[in-house]
């Protein structure tokens, strides 16, 4: 049986840690509407880029002269693993999700005979990948001395990528991402970026109208295929930040609440130990002046 | 008698607004897009997109870089990386 000092000792501990939850949940509840807003902000760039995508890429299909980013090598032996973590903890299990998507992914790829590479952006995917696939970590993209992954390491992971790709590293290139569903679900996906998906052609795309194009349609598309794999990535660093605030407002809201419950717990212990002390001492008295 | 220009970066949506006449700074050569334009699509050198309100009006400028414009019956539509001023 644990002291009264000590009890008490323990419920001030829970207490500042409750407190410390609290303030980091409310700090990611706000993060969390800012993250949502950029997510939002970003879509109709995004949309647009897909849409014209999608009427080039249809124009152009069946060419085999095409950029080599859309067409790809001809082979699939070598893959890419572009696996985005977040930068800190204190989010629950959405890192060792993602971590899990990837290792999987990796491993179905390894069992089929393919050789697989990994391309680390963020800090916390970098220890258990290298703990699973020690001499398959590539290149690490650094993210966390910026405040908010933003266009620009978006544009700084894909020329890496891309660089990669026309020295003739790798054949595909999978990114692994989660979609921000809710504060409390966020799926781990795994999408193809090289070679470029075509996007599903609009069905609105039949305007009718010739439209002119200049320099020429390959020349656009050539032109577009970089920025089209900077708006995917970009848009995974998007879905990153929303789902880290996301899940870790979660699991700082789960701790508040485990620490309230644990602060009762310990309440109640504490006051019963405390009447035990009192009933004692009153039955001692007693007995001793029953003595006298 | 208006033009719908929208100019869009990654990070959010710069411009959304009716105006006059938009000059843009093509690969091949600027271009000027008036209502009723055909529909119409060039890369963009790094470069001073010009938006005249009004007709005969002074030009706000906008730096661009990166990116490629978009004629079609909706409107002009410009997709830009980066976008200064």
């Amino acid at each position: 049986m644990a002291s009264l000092k000590e009890l008490k000792g323990r419920i001030n501990s829970v207490k500042s840690t409750q407190k410390i939850t609290k303030a980091k949940q409310m700090v990611a509840a706000a993060k969390l509407r800012k993250a949502q807003a950029a997510a939002e902000a970003a879509r109709p760039y995004a949309e647009r880029l897909a849409g014209v995508m999608a009427s080039l890429a249809g124009k152009l299909a069946g060419q085999n002269n095409g950029p080599l980013l859309l067409r790809g090598t001809g082979s699939d032996q070598r893959h890419l693993l572009v696996v985005v973590n977040t930068d800190k903890g204190l989010c629950g299990g959405l890192n060792s999700v993602l971590v899990r998507a990837a290792i999987a992914k990796a491993r179905e790829l390894i069992d089929a005979g393919k050789d697989v590479e990994f391309y680390l952006v963020g800090r916390k995917g970098r220890a258990p990948i290298k703990r699973a696939f020690a001499d398959k970590v590539g290149t690490q993209f650094d993210t966390s001395n910026v405040r908010q992954p933003g266009f620009d390491e978006a544009e700084a992971i894909a020329d890496e990528v891309i660089a990669k790709y026309e020295a003739g590293q790798f054949d595909v290139a999978l990114l692994v991402y989660p979609i921000f569903r809710s504060a409390l679900v966020q799926d781990p996906t795994v999408q193809q970026i090289i070679p470029v998906p075509a996007p599903a052609v609009a069905s609105n795309a039949a305007s009718g109208a010739v439209v002119e194009y200049e320099p020429s349609e390959e020349a656009i598309l050539e032109e577009l295929l970089p920025r089209y794999l900077k708006t995917q990535i970009f848009g995974a660093l998007i879905e990153i930040a929303a789902s880290e605030q996301g899940a870790s407002m979660t699991a700082m809201d789960n701790a508040t609440r485990n620490a309230g419950d644990l602060i009762n717990k310990l309440t109640v212990q504490y006051n019963r130990s405390r009447q035990a002390a009192i009933t004692t001492e009153l039955v001692e008295i007693i007995a001793g002046a029953e003595a006298l | 008698m208006a033009l719908h220009f929208e100019l869009v970066t990654p990070a959010k949506l710069v411009r959304s607004e009716d105006v006059h006449m938009v000059v843009v700074p093509g690969t091949e050569g600027e271009f000027g897009v008036l209502e009723g334009h055909a529909p119409f699509m060039s890369t963009i050198r790094d470069g001073a997109l010009q938006i005249f309100r009004t007709a005969g009006g002074t030009p706000e400028t906008i730096q661009v870089r990166g990116g490629f414009a978009e004629v079609s019956e909706t409107g002009l539509t410009v997709l830009a990386e980066h976008v200064d001023g």
